[in-house]
């Protein structure tokens, strides 16, 4: 006799590739959008991501973004695109306008994972803060000390951050490895450190709404 | 474009080393190029043609390669740096022998906004191309541009931005020039990564610079109108 185990399981598995409403997304977001899909147990969504270093690109963005949309359409009912306008000066909201395609509202991902309007209002206390998220204390030595070429010149240091006063770790997850991390990114770039837990602030809630609409 | 082993740059004569110059400023060596310049005023070189053959030509170079995707930031900010020294034994130079002046220029990085590198360099190669520079440094609300133009009645407002939610502000400033009946008395050139030209056009900027090359040709394009204005008037 076979015996099976019919109790529910909480285990839900993202699938790329079944749902009806594509999530176009910076590569920065990809672990905390799985994750929500999955605590959530929303199934109208599909993921395609570009890649997150083009932060220190945005000219890259829009072209890729326009090719994506192009791709897509015809084969889901809607796209949503999760980026900020991320250095893109505008071009970005100009080509989805022209496409009639939406984007979570904010200039970049510190600001709606914090909530647009709270990030508004500490800004003139943040005119000095550099803002890491989970995905940039994860990868901050490959993204920005190596990718701004600290490892081979950080005498370069005061030339980037010298004008900034401290880091903000804008934390999605509680993760103690990371807040870890993210202080050791302070202290390499002799900053001050200060922890904001934000959780998935405005990405959940603007998922959410999204996720009937199939 | 290093070569290997020592060098010697007393060996070499005048277009060699304003060549090695040239490279050095490309590898960011800041010693041998403050060398390179010392050899050369010894040799009885201006300083302005120090600064225009050696300097500024050697940074061009720089410039054509990081447009052209050769040369990341990394390697034009050491680049920088290395002319940043070589124009501090210059500066004083210049202007105790009255190099030739095209014009005085304000520039800063706007309110909110902290980002300078850009601004640096752009303010560097205007001074590296006859222009005297009042740089205000950065986050400047609109009273700081409107102090030092008061003060040093220059010909060019520069203004600067690396954020999308900060370069708005830069119509704040024109705005207010505009309010003021100022607006006409100057060349406004904008910059910074998340512009383009279409923005410029919409806040009533005069120009849209996208690299620091750009904004020196442009501006030095629009001091010459300035000068065939005044001629014909």
């Amino acid at each position: 006799m076979t015996l099976v185990n019919v109790s529910p399981s909480d285990e839900f598995e993202f699938k790329p590739g079944r749902g009806q409403v594509l999530l176009l997304a910076c590569g920065a977001l990809a672990r905390e959008i799985v994750h929500l899909i999955e605590r959530n147990r929303w199934t109208a969504f599909d993921l395609q991501c570009l890649p997150a270093k083009w932060h220190n690109t945005p000219a890259k963005i829009v072209p890729a973004i326009r090719a994506k949309l192009q791709e897509a359409k015809g084969h889901y009912r809607t796209i949503f695109v999760l980026y900020g306008d991320c250095g893109t000066g505008g071009q970005l909201d100009a080509l989805l306008a022209e496409e009639g395609v939406e984007r979570i509202a904010g200039p970049h991902c510190y600001a709606f994972f914090s909530g647009n309007a709270e990030f508004e209002r500490q800004a003139d206390d943040d005119v000095t803060s550099f803002f890491l998220t989970d995905y940039l204390a994860r990868h901050f030595d490959r993204l920005i000390w190596t990718g701004l070429g600290l490892d081979r010149h950080p005498d370069l240091l005061p030339l980037y951050f010298g004008n900034y006063t401290k880091i903000v770790y804008l934390a999605q997850t509680r993760d103690e490895d990371l807040a870890k991390k993210a202080m050791a990114a302070a202290e390499k770039l002799g900053l001050a450190y200060e922890y904001r837990f934000t959780g998935y602030g405005e990405l959940e809630t603007g998922l959410a709404t999204r996720a009937g609409k199939s | 474009m290093s070569d290997e082993g020592e060098l010697d740059l007393r060996s070499l004569d005048d277009e060699e080393l304003t060549q090695q110059i040239h490279d050095d400023l490309y590898d960011g060596l800041k010693e041998e190029v403050e060398e390179g310049v010392n050899i050369l005023l010894e040799r009885g070189w201006a300083p302005y043609k120090v600064l225009t053959e050696a300097l500024v030509e050697g940074m061009r170079i720089v410039g054509i390669d990081f447009r052209d995707g050769i040369l990341f930031v990394p390697e034009v900010l050491l680049a920088a740096n290395s002319m940043k020294a070589g124009m501090a034994i210059l500066r004083p130079l210049l202007i105790a022998t009255g190099a030739p002046r095209l014009g005085k220029m304000v520039i800063g990085t706007v309110k909110g906004d902290i980002h300078d590198i850009g601004k640096n360099l752009v303010g560097m190669m205007m001074e590296g191309a006859g222009f005297e520079v009042i740089d205000l440094g950065i986050n400047n609300p609109v009273e700081k541009y409107l102090g030092a133009i008061e003060e040093h009645q220059p010909d060019i407002l520069g203004m600067s931005a690396l954020l999308t939610t900060t370069m708005p502000y830069m119509k704040v400033v024109i705005d207010t020039l505009k309010e003021k009946g100022m607006r006409d008395d100057y060349v406004v050139l904008v910059g910074g990564a998340p512009l383009n030209e279409d923005f410029a056009k919409a806040i009533g900027a005069d120009a849209y610079c996208r690299d620091a090359a750009v904004a020196v040709e442009t501006a030095k394009s629009f001091m010459a109108r300035k000068h065939n204005q005044l001629a014909a008037s």
